[in-house]
């Protein structure tokens, strides 16, 4: 499905890129996603993206629930005018009949409140379950897209449910030996899960977050902009592990995602201010 | 006369703005066409996910020619002024009319075809509907002013008659084609004009009028679940919703696994319709049956086999979930979650989540107690308000907020608390809101009563009140809430007291915190406590406060007012509820102007006895009575107590009388009441009793009716005039009885008793003169009138009232 999905995109002029080596909660926090909807220039990619969602974990017993999983990220800028058929021609790329399914773009804003991000949109829905996230990005890093991004990020496990009609995510077949998903990742679900939890310490997990948002003020200082986007990424994941240990109350959350959120848009505007020159002279009528 | 059809394609528009664009479409619609002078005979609107249509009927062809006039400066005005006009015009000289000394422009406009109106209008219509939110999108977005539309714009159809209408938007160019059904259809199809879109796009799946799709739902779903012996639980908001998800609706039913049933059935049914827009079934006994319908929007090929499939694999996921949650849940006695909400902060300023619990359970009780709420047991009162909160940190309120409280009255049930205990934990958010179920289980009601009242002093407390539109703590829901639990149960609660007791309480916990960090001043307190001789488990809530403002007079972050501005608030709110109830605004102003009560239900009673009354001639009469002698009164600047006899004398302002024509409502420069009964006296002719028309109403009349009083004053009077007289005697008998029966609130009978003043103060306005030249006569009767205004206030402030 994924050398489908490659295929499809690649033959209409996407980079084809490898997942970011780092923990992040959407393949949005890719820097390829991020960083890449500031500015003028185009820009198309799609690549596959593992995600942590600590306080998703169910221990192995839900069907549909992970705390890893894979995403599919496309980011095609500007965005195309026939991108909802874009989509829909790979739904079909990768098995989706659509003369037996129901396939419904239902409206979903989407919000990213630690990444400054905003953008209209809809979740597509193939027979009532949400299978795809579909974003025209307005705001990144608090800044005005322009040109605006198409964003379609794809639940691979939940595509695969469909196409090969399995009840539970654990059941999807891994390779043609006999090989399942839930051969391959139950027990990570279930250790991580009790880890995420019940295990993972929480005064060094307080003194990463402090040490990763000191670094990426570091990076900033030095006008490195990727590098303090890593911090921001890394900050907001212990963030999240925080959030799964319960530990955090309900005023702190604010506050800790207003940090984090600091942290992302810092990165966003050093950013632009180190690109705004080439920018500008490559895309005259663009600014801010 | 022509017909119009416009199409506006574009990709998915959220269904909970559908129905706010097709009245935004034709009222916009109208405005451009009505600057054209253009009427059209009908009009409907239609709108789908993929398309907002308008078709108007019976346009002319053309406008009619308008012939438009400026009125410039006049002929006298400088140069500079003409020279103006005549920029602003675009005109010359020569081109202007003169009339009455005054230049004109006139244009003649000639009549526009009406299709070059319709041209204009359509991109002015696009550019500025107003979307509650929208977007921009593709190459054009590098500019911040580029287009924005609820999603992107594909395309626009605009035919009138047979006419392709050009315009064109943000690049988008009208034209005579658009798209069927997304996937039945999706090939561009052509549209003749207004008379064949409907059924064109019919014959290409696409029901466009959202009407029709709306009825296919309902009598399908309905359908379905009777072939399966079930009963659809209707939902109209869920018909809409998927009425706007689907150009082609589809009903299908589904099935789930019996064994969730176990699962409140309020969850199954949410997690049905918020996550999954299912309608789901009751069967035969009237319980959830473990039956949904969904919507498809597609006639799917296998006649919707794989469809279904899917959407029962996606609930029972759900449910899945659902189930995970509340079998953890049960798992913890709701005490011991309630121990979990110390460490959720209710307001940074305002402590937690337990702090609150403990002010609402010790106010309850005490509501109980005091026997405000009758029928309760106080100890049942106080844990119902203990457990109350509990369900805040279990996993499905988490998961579901709006599941908060039936959550918890799940919960307490299930760990066997007493049904009112249970039940009060459920139901202590009500009313929400205008409309809402109103509790009256004593035991419900003290809670949810000591809830609100809490949340609301404290907000006050820590200087939050609402401001302008601004409410985000949801105050003003959260008084109408308690407004309405006092009336409803007709609870007699102090108020005042009831408020200064929380703030107390909130004062206190602050006050424990600080114990913890400064020691010393707890010892000052208890050394103070102990020169006095006072025990200290003896003081009351209200001696604590006191010591607590006593000992520091510096704590900065409560608002030691906040008890009064919170009465201040009630009365707000009353007043709107009750306008909103149909209550005259000035009655209600005219009990609150009274002050000093804080029963609600005393209040009410006699905003609602007042209401009957001025409806009565009776009352109508009396109010004109009161209303002369308030303001003669008011003319005296009289105010209470001989000392005013020295006041000013008496000068008839054209700003006294505008003041004094206030309450008349609009004829300006009326006499005052004296003057006009001076003025008619004079005339030996007949005293108005209002003010009504009234020929010798005229501020000419002053100097004769100053006249008519010094010529008045010669005359040899007894001591008391007969009507004087009567009004006294009326006034001896009716006082007491209005005490009396305000004293018992019979607040009809006080006014009974006032009404019996009305005929004694007519006979005293037509024979007696107030305005002796006799300084003590006049002083005797201004007391006189005074006593009767006081008579009348005792029921509430007649000067507030109208008419």
């Amino acid at each position: 499905m994924i050398l489908t999905l490659h295929d499809y995109w690649s033959a209409r002029g996407c980079v084809i890129l490898q997942p970011y080596d780092m923990e992040m909660g959407a393949g949005t926090f890719h820097p390829a996603t991020t960083l890449r909807a500031l500015g003028p220039e185009p820009w198309n990619a799609a690549f596959v993206q593992p995600c942590r969602r600590p306080t998703d974990g169910r221990y192995g017993e839900n069907p549909n629930r992970l705390q890893h999983y894979y995403q599919y990220q496309v980011i095609l800028k500007p965005s195309p005018t026939d991108l909802q058929e874009l989509y829909l021609g790979s739904l079909a790329a990768i098995g989706v009949d659509m003369a037996s399914h129901d396939i419904r773009f239902v409206e979903d804003d989407w919000e990213s409140p630690t990444l400054g991000a905003w953008g209209l949109g809809w979740e597509v829905w193939c027979d009532g379950m949400e299978v795809t996230q579909f974003t025209y990005f307005q705001q990144m890093g608090g800044f005005d897209c322009k040109p605006v991004a198409g964003e379609l990020t794809y639940g691979l496990e939940r595509l695969a449910m469909y196409i090969q009609n399995v009840d539970s995510v654990y059941d999807l077949a891994f390779n043609d030996a006999g090989v399942t998903y839930g051969d391959v990742y139950h027990e990570n679900e279930v250790q991580m899960s009790t880890w995420n939890f019940e295990v993972a310490n929480t005064d060094s997990l307080f003194d990463a977050f402090r040490k990763h948002v000191a670094e990426c003020e570091n990076s900033l200082n030095a006008a490195l902009p990727i590098a303090a986007y890593e911090q921001a990424i890394k900050a907001s994941h212990v963030f999240n592990l925080l959030q799964a240990r319960g530990v955090i109350s309900v005023a702190e959350r604010q506050a800790y995602i207003g940090r984090v959120r600091d942290l992302a848009k810092g990165a966003c505007k050093a950013q632009i201010d180190k690109m705004t020159p080439v920018w500008s002279t490559r895309f005259p009528e663009w600014s801010l | 006369m022509t017909d119009f059809l416009l199409e506006l394609r574009s990709e998915e528009i959220p269904a909970r703005m559908q129905d706010r664009a097709r009245a935004d479409l034709e009222k916009l619609f109208v405005a451009e066409l009505a600057k054209a002078g253009i009427l059209a005979g009908g009009m409907v609107t239609y709108a789908t996910p993929r398309r907002l249509a308008l078709i108007a009927r019976d346009l002319p062809d053309a406008t009619e020619g308008a012939r438009e006039e400026v009125k410039g400066p006049r002929t006298s005005a400088p140069e500079q002024a003409l020279e103006g006009f005549l920029r602003k015009t675009g005109l010359t000289r020569d081109q202007l009319t003169e009339r009455d000394g005054v230049w004109f422009a006139v244009t003649e406009k000639p009549g526009r075809a009406t299709a070059e109106v319709l041209a204009a209008a359509i991109p002015a219509i696009v550019r500025a509907f107003p979307w509650p939110k929208s977007m921009r999108w593709g190459d054009a977005s590098l500019s911040s002013e580029s287009l924005r539309w609820v999603r992107p714009l594909q395309g626009i159809v605009a035919i009138f008659g047979q006419e392709l209408v050009p315009c064109e938007v943000a690049g988008i160019e009208s034209g005579f084609a658009t798209v069927g059904h997304r996937f039945h259809s999706p090939h561009a199809i052509t549209i003749g004009g207004a008379h064949d879109y409907a059924e064109k796009l019919r014959a290409c799946h696409v029901i466009v009028d959202q009407d029709e799709r709306r009825a296919l739902i309902r009598e399908r779903a309905g359908a379905l679940a009777a072939g399966a012996g079930l009963k659809l639980i209707e939902d109209e908001g869920l018909v809409a919703e998927n009425a706007g998800l689907t150009e082609w609706p589809v009903p299908l039913l589904g099935r789930f696994d019996e064994a969730f049933l176990d699962v409140p059935a309020e969850v199954i049914q949410l997690t049905a319709r918020v996550n999954q827009k299912y309608f789901v079934c009751e069967g035969a006994d009237g319980g959830l049956a473990n039956a949904f319908v969904c919507v498809a929007n597609i006639e799917a090929k296998d006649g919707g086999e794989k469809i279904v499939a899917g959407n029962q694999k996606v609930l029972a996921a759900r449910l899945s979930d659902a189930r995970f949650f509340y079998e953890t849940d049960l798992k913890v006695p709701l005490e011991e979650q309630a121990k979990k909400l110390e460490k959720i902060v209710f307001h940074e300023k305002l402590g937690t989540v337990a702090d609150k619990v403990e002010r609402v359970a010790k106010l309850a009780r005490w509501l109980v107690e005091e026997g405000i709420v009758k029928g309760a047991d106080p100890a049942h009162a106080e844990r119902a308000a203990r457990l109350a909160k509990a369900d805040l940190v279990t996993g499905m309120v988490g998961e579901f907020p709006e599941l908060q409280g039936l959550m918890g009255g799940y919960y307490a049930k299930a760990q066997g608390e007493p049904t009112e205990v249970w039940e009060a934990v459920r139901d202590h958010y009500k009313p929400v809101g205008q409309g809402d179920e109103v509790p009256t289980v004593p035991l419900t009601v003290a809670v949810s009563l000591a809830d609100k009242l809490d949340t609301i002093v404290s907000f006050f407390t820590g200087e939050m009140p609402p401001t302008g539109s601004r409410d985000p703590y949801a105050l003003r829901r959260a008084c109408l809430g308690a407004i309405q639990l006092i009336a409803q149960s007709d609870l007699r609660l102090p108020l005042e007291q009831a408020l200064s007791l929380v703030t107390a309480m909130v004062w206190i916990q602050r006050e424990n915190a600080e114990i913890e960090r400064d020691r010393p001043r707890t010892e000052l307190i208890d050394e103070a406590l102990r020169i006095g001789g006072i025990d200290q488990d003896g003081l009351s809530e209200r001696a604590r406060l006191a010591l607590v403002i006593a000992a520091h007079p510096d704590i900065e972050i409560l608002d030691s007012k906040a008890p009064a501005k919170v009465l201040d608030f009630f009365a707000d709110r009353l007043k709107v509820q009750q306008r909103e109830a149909g209550v005259r605004h000035d009655l209600i102003d005219a009990v609150f102007a009274l002050g000093g009560e804080d029963d609600l239900v005393r209040l009410l009673a006699r905003v609602h006895a007042l209401q009957g009354f001025v409806a009565t001639g009776e009352g109508t009469n009396l109010l004109a009575g009161y209303k002369r002698a308030a303001n003669i009164l008011k003319k005296e600047a009289w105010q209470e107590g001989p000392a005013l006899a020295a006041s000013p004398a008496p000068q008839f302002s054209l700003a006294d009388m505008a003041e004094q024509s206030k309450p008349f409502g609009d004829e300006p420069r009326r006499m005052p009441d004296e003057a006009r009964f001076i003025a008619a006296d004079l005339a030996g002719g007949n005293i108005p009793q209002t003010g009504e028309e009234d020929p010798l109403a005229e501020p000419a009349g002053q100097d004769a009716a100053g006249a008519a009083a010094g010529e008045r004053s010669d005359d040899a009077t007894p001591v008391f005039e007969p009507a004087e007289a009567a009004l006294i005697a009326a006034l001896d008998a009716a006082e007491p009885r209005a005490a009396a029966a305000i004293e018992a609130e019979d607040f009809e009978g006080a006014m009974a008793a006032l009404a019996s003043l009305r005929a004694p103060i007519d006979a005293f306005f037509e024979t007696v003169t107030v305005n002796d030249a006799d300084p003590a006569k006049r002083q005797r009767r201004l007391e006189l009138l005074a006593r009767m205004r006081a008579a009348v206030h005792r029921v509430a402030d007649f000067s507030k009232i109208e008419g």
